[in-house]
């Protein structure tokens, strides 16, 4: 609705043959970015002579994108307000550095509480949390109030939390980690078969009581509705998406070794013949989460539309009386806090804060949010657009990467993609008039 | 289409006394009073940069005037943002239209002022069926409400952004060439509504570059030069030729006869 991609009209009354896309009202671009990205799929599933869709590359695919895909979701409120965010790699570094030190060295020694104390891992997320909004919402004070270019601030907000993370551990690598804390990182904490099929069948409840809930309200108010076979056929695609998921993750088995040690760790002795699935990861959890709760910011929520509203047009939403510089404000720090949620999927997952962590992620963060459709221009943008363009980049990354090819040229080549996924974009526009 | 039953004994609807306002060293409005009783178009007339939209914009909260007061039905009130404008029911037609191109027409009609469901959630519906209704009074051929308004038309823009003033029940509407961007029969609808806001009483500050239009929409005009006000006259009263006069020369034909 708000999110400018429906590219028609469905109440327009002199249409007495729709389309099959029509009927569905599925936005075309999606099915675009969905379709290339199974088109990677394929491709390298062929070149690596299946290896590219086993079970275990598809959980390291995911749980390499959470990261990036997570910041992407912050960056496209930025874009959509017309700015941009060149500090959400180094804001990672610095609120990873904070929470290392503060879970190996403050909580212990200035709280007294044990190494592996329950208490480590929450406190250190949420100060983290507050460490990453408060900055986050520094440089949108700085951008909103004082005037000073988005481009400006973050560029020096990159110079300056790079070392300041740099600073507070002394250049030095900080870990192992707390246990909890690294359960986050992906391998180490994931739901199990059981759970992971408890999960996918509450998102799949959770996804018909959307689609339907939706479908009620538009006939309450006598809107047109489409087809039922369309919304079924959504819902089954919808559905089989989401349990299609969960069995991959499910299928990759946990290896004897580690199985034996988990067991040994409880004081029990493997069963013959046990095995276990990893099933989904705690940080693809959270992914999945913070892409609910932004999608429902970015649709259903006045946040939301004023900045989409002030992307579209600045004029027009100031004299509608919203404030826009709070609003500034508002996305810089949704930014900050979801880079913290960041810095602990990828501080967790190396089981250790280094100082390159989220070295060139916000390049990588942008280009995600731009393959996903999101336009530098202002107010056009998709949560899940661009997530899919964070999952797009990992794939072909992790894909080259598999087929041999060296790190120069893929960095070449997702360049190339970057820059030819906006040509495309600007054609599809320019042909459908959105 | 002047009205001589517009009763001018009574509080004037909105009365801007005395407003100044400086940008650097260039006065753009400079000790201007004007007024508009219920029912009634004034006309503010003046050549670009005479200051004509810095003075609206001072009632609109888009500006903050450096002098001068606002009285709303008598009593002087204080507009220092748009959402205080919107609280006395002052409402504004921008001539850029003020619409979020990327937004439905619902989305731009209900911005700022969201109609939402008892968990504070947007309720799109409703602003959709709300939207509906008002759009079949005003325009009655508007079918798109679920496109982004960039791919409407100029006419389909305007009863958009008419519709926005309407359906908030605006007692003081601040139109800043509304058909400056219509076609013939377009402009035609948009002077039909003006005639009907203004038999529902309201009180209408019409910026305006059209003389002939002027003559016909206007019960009185305002007219500006150098960010002065010239004199105001009843359109009735005066030829269109004096009206010139008083745009280009800042001659005030009144004051000739004295």
């Amino acid at each position: 609705m708000t999110e400018a991609t429906t590219s028609h009209d469905p109440s327009e009354p002199a249409r007495n043959k729709r389309t099959l896309f029509q009927n569905l009202e599925i936005d075309t671009r999606l099915l675009g970015m969905i379709g290339a990205f199974l088109l990677i799929a394929i491709v390298f599933n062929i070149m690596t002579e299946g290896r590219f869709l086993t079970p275990r590359n598809v959980f390291n695919l995911t749980i390499q994108t959470v990261s990036v895909a997570i910041m992407a979701t912050g960056m496209v409120f930025v874009i959509v307000t017309r700015h941009i965010d060149l500090s959400v790699g180094a804001l990672l570094a610095t609120v990873s550095a904070t929470m290392a030190v503060t879970q190996t060295d403050l909580l212990p020694t200035m709280l007294g509480l044990e190494l592996g104390s329950p208490l480590i891992a929450p406190i250190t997320i949420l100060f983290g949390a507050i460490v990453g909004t408060i900055i986050g919402a520094f440089h949108g004070y700085l951008i909103g109030y004082l005037a000073i270019p988005a481009f400006i601030v973050t560029l020096g907000g990159l110079f300056v939390w790079r070392n300041v993370a740099w600073h507070i551990t002394s250049g030095q690598t900080v870990g192992p980690l707390d246990p909890q804390f690294v359960s986050l990182g992906g391998i180490d904490g994931t739901l199990g078969e059981t759970g992971s099929w408890v999960f996918g069948a509450l998102a799949a409840l959770f996804t018909l009581y959307l689609l339907f809930g939706a479908r009620r309200r538009k006939v309450s108010h006598g809107f047109p509705v489409k087809p039922i076979w369309a919304e079924i056929l959504i819902a089954g695609v919808a559905l089989a998406a989401i349990l299609g998921f969960v069995w991959i993750l499910n299928s990759y088995d946990i290896p004897d070794r580690r199985l034996e040690r988990m067991f040994a760790a409880r004081g029990e002795v493997m069963p013959e013949g046990y095995t276990a699935g990893y099933g989904v990861p705690l940080s693809v959890l959270l992914l999945i989460i913070v892409a609910a709760a932004m999608m429902v910011v970015a649709q259903r929520t006045r946040l939301g539309r004023y900045i989409f509203a002030a992307g579209g047009n600045p004029e027009a939403a100031a004299l509608s009386g919203i404030n826009t510089r709070l609003l500034t404000v508002k996305v810089f720090a949704i930014v900050g806090f979801l880079c913290a949620l960041s810095a602990v999927v990828a501080s967790a997952r190396l089981n250790f804060h280094s100082n390159d962590v989220g070295t060139l992620d916000e390049l990588r963060v942008i280009a995600a949010a731009v393959i996903g459709g999101t336009a530098l221009s202002g107010g056009i943008g998709t949560i899940y657009g661009a997530i899919l363009g964070a999952l797009i980049m990992q794939s072909l990354q992790s894909g080259m990467a598999m087929v041999g090819v060296e790190a120069p040229y893929q960095n070449i080549v997702v360049g190339i993609v970057l820059v030819l996924a906006v040509f495309i974009d600007i054609v599809y526009r320019k042909r459908t008039g959105v | 289409m002047a009205d001589t039953s517009i009763d001018r004994s009574v509080t004037p609807l909105c009365e801007m006394r005395d407003m100044q306002k400086a940008f650097g060293g260039i006065r753009a409005v400079d000790h201007v009073t004007v007024n508009v009783y219920p029912g009634e178009v004034v006309g503010i007339l003046g050549h670009n940069g005479a200051g004509k939209s810095v003075l609206m914009k001072m009632l609109s909260g888009a500006y903050q005037r450096d002098g001068g007061q606002i009285f709303v039905n008598g009593e002087e009130v204080q507009i220092n943002n748009p959402r205080d404008a919107r609280a006395y029911n002052i409402e504004t037609i921008y001539q850029t239209l003020a619409l979020a191109d990327n937004l439905d027409a619902a989305s731009n009609l209900f911005l700022g002022r969201e109609l939402t469901t008892r968990l504070g959630f947007l309720d799109d519906q409703s602003m959709e069926s709300e939207t509906r209704k008002i759009m079949s009074r005003l325009n009655p051929n508007f079918r798109r409400y679920s496109t982004p308004v960039a791919g409407l038309s100029g006419g389909q823009r305007q009863s958009v952004a008419i519709a926005r003033a309407v359906y908030f029940d605006a007692k003081i509407l601040i139109m800043d060439e509304p058909t400056a961007a219509l076609g013939v029969e377009e402009t035609r609808m948009v002077a039909e509504l003006i005639g009907e806001l203004k038999r529902q009483g309201i009180g209408i500050f019409l910026i305006d570059h059209d003389i002939h239009q002027v003559k016909q929409l206007c019960d009185r005009a305002s007219v500006m030069k150098n960010g002065r006000l010239v004199g105001t006259v009843n359109v009735d009263e005066v030829t269109e030729d004096d009206l010139l006069g008083m745009i280009i020369l800042g001659k005030n034909p009144k004051a000739e006869a004295a």
